[in-house]
This record gives C-alpha cells, structure tokens and sequence, in this order.
C-alpha cells in the first residue's frame, strides 16, 4: 500500500506526461502481484468502489478526537479525505500495514458495515498520512491524479521484457477487454514468463487507426491525388461500435466503454461486424451542434425524454469486421464496399455512410475545403484523406491516412490574466486568460475574458510574453497575476480556435473550442483588440448553418 | 507572590521583561534585547545591545554587518547571567544552529519563552532541552492536528528516489536558507549522497558559517550558469523563492521539491507548483508541540505564534491554563 500511495501521491503533483509514463512504469515494474494488477485497475478506472461514503469517516473521526478540533483541520485544509488521512487519531496496537490487495479483496467483498469497521483498523495501522490519504481516495473511488487510462496501459507497454522486442500500447489496448484485473496474465507475458494471453473476447475493443495532420507545403508536392479517398472530418467523437458473439458494445477512440449511454444506437446495429465512424447528434437528418453531443456525454445512464431530444447516430467511414471476417488487412477501398454494403443492409437512420467526396486534384480539394457546400459539411471540421490501398493498422502510421482541417477562426484578444506553469514551466507564465471589449452596465467599454490558453507559441515567444507578464503585473493571487491591459497599454493576443458555444458558466456567454495563441500582436494597441459582438456574429453563423 | 504578567509581558515591542528590563525578540529596535535564534523576524538589527548564543550573534553579524548592535554579549548554552536580579540562561531549542529558549527566573517563579522549536533530531543544532517551568511560552507555527510531520529519512529517501528515477532531470530542492537548506545537505549526506551538491547564491555565505561552526557539508560548489546538461542529475539547493525565479530556468527540466511543514498540505503544494514536496520543518509540528506541554505541564501556557486558537484548546481540554498573546511579526510561511 505504501508503494500505491506514493505513486498516486506522485502522479497528483505531476503535470508533465512523461514523468508519470516513468513513475507508472516503474512501479509496474518493481511491485509484485497482484499489488500492481489491482493499482493499475485502479489507475484505468476498471475498478471502482463506493465501499463506504465520506460521511462516515467523518463520523469515525469525531468520535476519536474534539469535533471542535476537527473543525478548524478541515476547515484549514478543505478537503475531507485529506483532512481525515492528517488528523487521524490512530488507537494503538494496531495491525500491520495492510497491502493493496488485501484492501481490495475486502473492498469488493465485505459487507457496507464490515467495510467501515476494516478502514478504521487500516487507518490506525497505516503510519503515514499519504498512505491514509490513498485509501480513502481508493474506497471513494476518487482518484482524480490525473492519468488516463491510455497513458496507465502506455506503462504496462513500456515495462516489457527487452526479449518480447518491445510492445504496442495498441497491443495492450486489444487485450485489454479480455483481461481481468489483477492481470496476473498480462504481466507474465510482459515480463517473458509466458506467451501472449488470448485476446478472444466478444465485442472487444479494436485499437483504432489515427491520421497525421497534413503539412501543406511538403505533402502535396509528394502526393498523387489520385491515390487518395476524400470525406469531411465531422465534429463528433470518433466512436467504434462491436456486435459479435450477440454481445453489443460501443467504445471511444481510448477504448472507454460508453455502451450504456448510447443504447439507441447500439440498437440499430443489427448485424454482426465492428464499425468505426463518427457518433454525433443527427435531427431530422442534419447533424446538430457538438454541444448537443455534449449533453449525452459524460452520463451513465440516459432515460427515453434525453434520447428523444438528443438521438444520437454513427456516421459510419470504416468497417474492421464483416460477421466473423476480420477485414483490417483488406485496402481501404476494399473495406469500403463492404462498408458500404454493411450500412446499406441496416437501413437505420441512426447509421448513415460518410459520404466520400470525389475530386481529381489537390486545387480541387482545396477549393471545396475552403468553401463546403450547403448542409452538414459546413459543420465539419475539415478533411479527411484516405490511402486507397492502405489496410487498417493501428496507432498513427505515417502516411496512409492525413487530417486537413479547415482554418481556424481567429481572433484578437487582450491578454488579463497569467499563471505559473507546472513541471519545467513552474517558473514561467504560461497560462494565459484573454478577453474582448464589451459594454458594461454603466456603458463603459470594458475586457471581458472569452477564454484561456496554454500553447501555440514558440520557446522564445513564452520568454517575451512571461517578461510582459512580471513587467507589467498590477495584482497577484497565489500563482496568477492580473496584468496592464488598457486601451493604450497591453499585449493583444491572436487566439486561434475551432469553434464557439454558447456558455451559461462564462460570464461572456460564449466559450471557446480548443483554442491557443497563434500570433503575439506586439504592433496593435489593446483598444483595437475585437469586440464581444465579433464573436456573437460567429456564433450565431455557426448555429445557422 | 508575584504574577506571570509581572515578570514578562507582551508590547508592541515584542516580549517585555519589567524586573530586568529587556525584550525576547523584539520586532522593533530597543535598548537590551535577547534573541533566542537568527530567523530574521526574530533576530532584527539596530538593537542597542544583544545578547545571545555566539552561534546566533555570528548569524546575526552575517546577515547584517558587524555594526547590527552597539554591543553585544555571547551566553553560552547552560551559562547563567543577570539583569537588574532577574536570571537568564540560554537552553538548546532544537530548531537551528544556535537557537536558543530563554529560561528567566524571578523571585522563585521560572518562565520559559522557547523560542521556534523542534522535538525530533536535527544533525545540525543541539536538542531541545525541556526545562520544568511555571510557565511555558511556546509557538505554535504548526499548531493544529494535521500538522504530523514524518520521519525526516523517509522524506530525504524520497527525494533520492526520485533522483535516481529521473537521471535526466535536476532537482531543485526549495529551503530556507538559515538552518533548513544546511540541515537538507546534511541528512543528504547522512543518507549517502557524495556528489557536489549546487547551492544558490544566497546560502553560500550561511553554508561557510555553519562549516566554521562545525557542521561539515560535503562538496558544494555554486549554481552558476554552465551548459545545461551539467546539472543532469544534479540536486541543487536553493531559498523558496528562487524556485518560481527566472534563475531556475537554466536546470534542465528541473523537478520543483521544496522542503517545508507547510507541504504537508496539498493544496499548498499544487499552489507553489511543487512537485515533490518534502515534508520536513525546523518547527515542532502538532504531535511535537502537545507532548511538549505534556511533559511540562506548566502552570500555564501561554501562546505567541500560529494557529494558537487550536493549542489553546487541547490545553484547556488538558487541564491546562492556556492563553494566545496574539504577538505580531513572527510567521514562517517558508519554513
């Protein structure tokens, strides 16, 4: 357990993705099992309690210590599990300390009343706060270090047994839905002990086939158009839909399992195979704002009223399985008359084709990604272009498939706000809160903030922008400093972003999509940064398409 | 018989002596001062005359020049010395080189000021003495229960640990640069570390007084600007606010630890952007400071610093009389 709560201890401090690849990897490779199995269900979120809810632990403390006392801890500190993991007054003779898997057993199998009464001997027996701040955090089912799930089998690949040659994440990602924690069969072949466990497993997840960006000015030239498919990179989320062996399963590009929030389309697949497509929120045959998608995301269950309203479908553009053919080493233009076939035998309106767009030249395409035609294209996102004789292959190989996103909408903000980076930015301000000019009530033009960002300069820019920031701050709170920005006097920002929503939680209405700095505009003056009114006129254009 | 209030008694000033006429760590320039310890919201310059360890007045003499009093007279620990019949002596605090608690005695009544204290081992100060008293004045820097700080070793293997597991990166571990930054570079030692350990500018003069005191440090040598790949590896010392400063750009990736009771709260952690935080204090934390008045059990407690409202309570629950005296101009939010 002392291992697992330094771990999770270290993770939640950390920012940097590298270091906590290391920090898993390392621990996946120097615990023994079934520690580390049970710690990396823990750390995928394959595994979840609600063995016991925070009250009680509240309840166990005030009864060993003055409430008052407490009082002022928790008040001092602001969270419970924290709160609890320093003040607890252990009773002595405690036990020793337990280990991760002991907890887990009793975790899973106890009953409520038992489970708060085994917390209670673990805490008085565990010496250290972190490792009492774990425990609670594991028995909440609140992890929240994070990690994703992607990165935590990204470890496992990366603690493979020099012998095996080096292994896939996509390989782990495959097994993944046929494996059990503590994985004790997983690491046996990681570590050479044994061969490779069975991936056999109805509905399980494909590692999905991932497109590289497209760098204009070196690929075209390389490039024959003719060699390439054509279709419109929808604003959804990529999803992969399984039917095999009567089980039904809907996944996300990561391999999240999200079947029970969207029964309505798995419903519609009524034959055999396993598509990868686009879901989104299709009404009256047109393709809705992303928000829309956004209202069923997130939820575990959905009732018929939010399926009525929000009905979701697949925008299907690959095939990965026919019946009980596996057709990702067939060519791209192979799967796609099956795909085609496939779709055309369901007939459901919750599962249509990505048409493809013809065309004979990159001019060509050019002029239909810059100006789409009437209808969902204009909601795309860009541009998908697709090798013909490619087979489906996992990761991001380079070449077979490329992304060409539309341009980003741009606009000039004034920057009001920077805080201090994490990891190898802790020394820099590189988070950046920007706004534009609106109109308060009592009629002044006032900054109002539309969004922050963290990326899109270059080394030598962050320098220039983090100098700006200590030049010219006028208050700080803790790591965020409030900088000049007048009329007269500022820093305006070009912000790139993809697209805008209306938003209750913004004081500005509207938030931005992915956005990030695309230019520092050293030579504007703040006072002719754009309005507010700028971006209301985009929004209500994106709504209108 | 006389009162408590009679023989010491709080002022603007700091903590006055009426009898002897004198203050313990006064926060404003005054005729006759005692300074329990070097900590500069303890130790301020332009007093008339000082007295205190030799330890604390060669900081003090470090920090500010030798003109930082008209006099000054050095009190070893254990020595006793008058003023004006009321008797002072100068008893190890455990927090660091030189401090000191202010044991005054009067008339048969013995009140003890601790000064910052610690309970646990400090390779580089003396232990605190207990010193039965009628009354105890304590600190209370870490006083509320989530305060616990852990084992010291533990916290340096930590830290090595990381080192070991990121050869890439340097560490740069935050300290105060009176006691603490010395006492990280010894238990790093203690702990095996024999590579050159980089400092910051700003603890090489107190590093080279605690060598003179007799503290050996090892190999340092200064953080200066070199080729970026050569502190792959390293751990470099440096004061708290040099971690957030321009100056840590030249550490390759650096891995922000910092050294403080304070980090025991996570948020406190997350919001200084430390990394790795290492719960390690010059100060008694909750544990440390209720097993003190236990021990004790003066006849009344009274409280200068912190969170006193806490201490305040777990005394009086004690059968303790215990009372906050609300001093002003001591915290230690980098310790």
């Amino acid at each position: 357990m002392r291992a697992f709560a330094e771990l999770l201890d270290r993770l939640s401090l950390t920012a940097s993705r590298n270091a906590k690849l290391t920090m898993v990897r390392d621990y996946l490779r120097e615990t023994p099992d079934p520690d580390r199995g049970w710690a990396l269900a823990a750390l995928t979120g394959d595994l979840t309690f609600d063995a016991a809810k925070p009250a009680f632990i509240r309840k166990a403390v005030e009864s060993r210590m003055d409430p008052q006392l407490f009082r002022w801890s928790y008040d001092y500190v602001g969270d419970l599990a924290e709160a609890v993991s320093l003040v607890w007054p252990a009773r002595p003779g405690a036990n020793r300390e337990p280990q991760l898997s002991e907890v887990i057993d009793a975790l899973r199998g106890a009953s409520r009343a038992e489970v708060q009464r085994l917390i209670e001997g673990w805490l008085d027996a565990m010496r250290e706060p972190r490792e009492r701040w774990a425990l609670l955090k594991l028995m909440t089912g609140a992890m929240r270090v994070g990690l994703t799930a992607r990165l935590a089998k990204r470890a496992a690949a990366e603690m493979a047994h020099p012998d095996l040659g080096g292994v896939e994440p996509a390989e782990i990602e495959e097994l993944w839905h046929a494996l059990a924690p503590p994985y004790g069969d997983l690491f046996a072949w990681l570590e050479g002990r044994s061969g490779k466990p069975s991936s056999a497993n109805p509905a399980r997840f494909r590692p999905v086939m991932l497109a590289q960006a497209i760098d204009e000015a070196v690929d075209f030239g390389k490039l024959d158009p003719s060699d390439y498919a054509a279709e419109w990179k929808w604003d959804g989320i990529r999803v992969q839909a399984a039917h095999e062996g009567g089980v039904r399963r809907l996944y996300t590009r990561t391999g999240d399992d999200i079947s029970k929030t969207f029964p309505d389309v798995l419903e519609a697949l009524e034959d055999e195979g396993v598509l990868d497509g686009e879901l989104l929120v299709i009404r009256d045959g047109k393709v809705a704002p992303f928000a829309d998608l956004q209202q069923r995301l997130n939820r575990k269950t959905v009732d018929a009223k939010l399926m009525a309203a929000h009905p979701a479908a697949i925008r299907a553009y690959d095939v990965l399985q026919v019946g009980a053919e596996d057709t990702r080493g067939l060519s791209f233009a192979e799967r796609r008359r099956r795909l085609e076939a496939f779709v055309a035998k369901e007939g459901s309106s919750r599962i249509d084709l990505s048409p493809i767009q013809p065309f004979a030249t990159w001019d060509e395409l050019a002029t239909l990604r810059a100006s789409p035609p009437e209808g969902d294209p204009q909601a795309a996102e860009g541009l998908m272009l697709k090798r013909l004789d490619s087979v489906y292959e996992a990761g991001r190989p380079k070449g077979p498939w490329f992304k060409w996103k539309r341009d980003p909408f741009l606009v000039d903000a004034v920057l009001m706000y920077a805080q201090r980076g994490h990891g190898k930015r802790s020394s820099y301000y590189s988070d950046y809160t920007f706004g534009v000019w609106t109109q308060n009530d009592m009629g002044q033009r006032t900054l109002t903030p539309v969004g922050k960002a963290y990326f899109g300069f270059t080394d030598e820019e962050l320098l220039q922008i983090d100098k700006f920031v200590r030049d010219n701050t006028i208050e700080r709170f803790g790591p965020v400093r409030s900088v000049r920005a007048e009329p007269h006097h500022g820093l305006v920002l070009e912000v790139a972003f993809e697209g805008l929503q209306r938003s209750t939680r913004h004081k500005s209405g509207v938030a931005m999509r992915f956005p990030r700095i695309s230019r520092l505009r050293w030579d504007k003056p703040p006072g002719e940064a754009d309005e507010l009114e700028a971006l209301e006129r985009m929004l209500a254009q994106m709504e209108g398409r | 018989m006389i009162r408590p209030q009679d023989l010491l008694c709080p002022r603007p000033e700091g903590l006055y002596c009426a009898p002897g006429d004198f203050y313990v760590d006064p926060v404003r320039p005054v005729d006759r001062a005692v300074i329990t310890h070097g900590h500069s919201d303890h130790a301020r310059a332009g007093h008339y005359n000082v007295l205190a360890t030799p330890q604390t007045l060669d900081i003090m003499r470090e920090r500010y020049g030798g003109e930082f009093a008209h006099t000054t007279e050095a009190v070893v620990y254990g020595q006793t010395v008058a003023r004006n019949g009321v008797e002072v002596t100068l008893v190890p605090a455990g927090h660091v080189l030189g401090s000191a608690q202010a044991v005054v005695r009067w008339r048969g009544l013995t009140m003890v000021v601790s000064g910052d204290y610690k309970r646990r081992r400090d390779p580089t100060c003396p232990p605190f003495e207990p010193t039965p008293c009628d009354v105890f004045i304590t600190e209370a820097t870490f006083g509320l229960p989530v305060f616990r700080h852990p084992d010291d070793k533990g916290e340096i293997a930590r830290l090595l640990r990381s080192a070991a597991q990121f050869p890439e990166r340097s560490h740069i571990v935050g300290a105060y640069a009176l006691g603490k930054a010395q006492r990280i570079i010894r238990l790093l030692r203690e702990a095996g570390w024999s590579d050159v350990i980089y400092v910051h500018g700003a603890l090489e003069r107190l590093n080279a007084l605690y060598e003179r005191h007799g503290v050996d440090l090892g190999p340092l040598a200064p953080a200066t600007t070199e080729k970026k790949g050569d502190f792959a590896g390293a751990i470099i010392v440096a004061p708290p606010s040099a971690m957030q400063d321009r100056w840590s750009r030249r550490f390759p990736e650096p891995v922000a630890a910092f050294a403080s009771g304070w980090m025991q709260i996570r948020a406190r952690a997350k919001q200084r952007g430390v990394e790795l935080p290492l719960v390690i204090s010059d100060h008694a934390d909750w544990d440390e400071l209720t097993a003190t008045v236990d021990d004790l059990r003066p006849g009344e407690l009274w409280i200068t610093h912190g969170r006193e409202e806490a201490l305040a309570r777990w005394a009086t629950l004690n059968g303790i009389e215990a009372k906050a005296l609300a001093l002003v101009g001591y915290e230690d939010d980098d310790d």
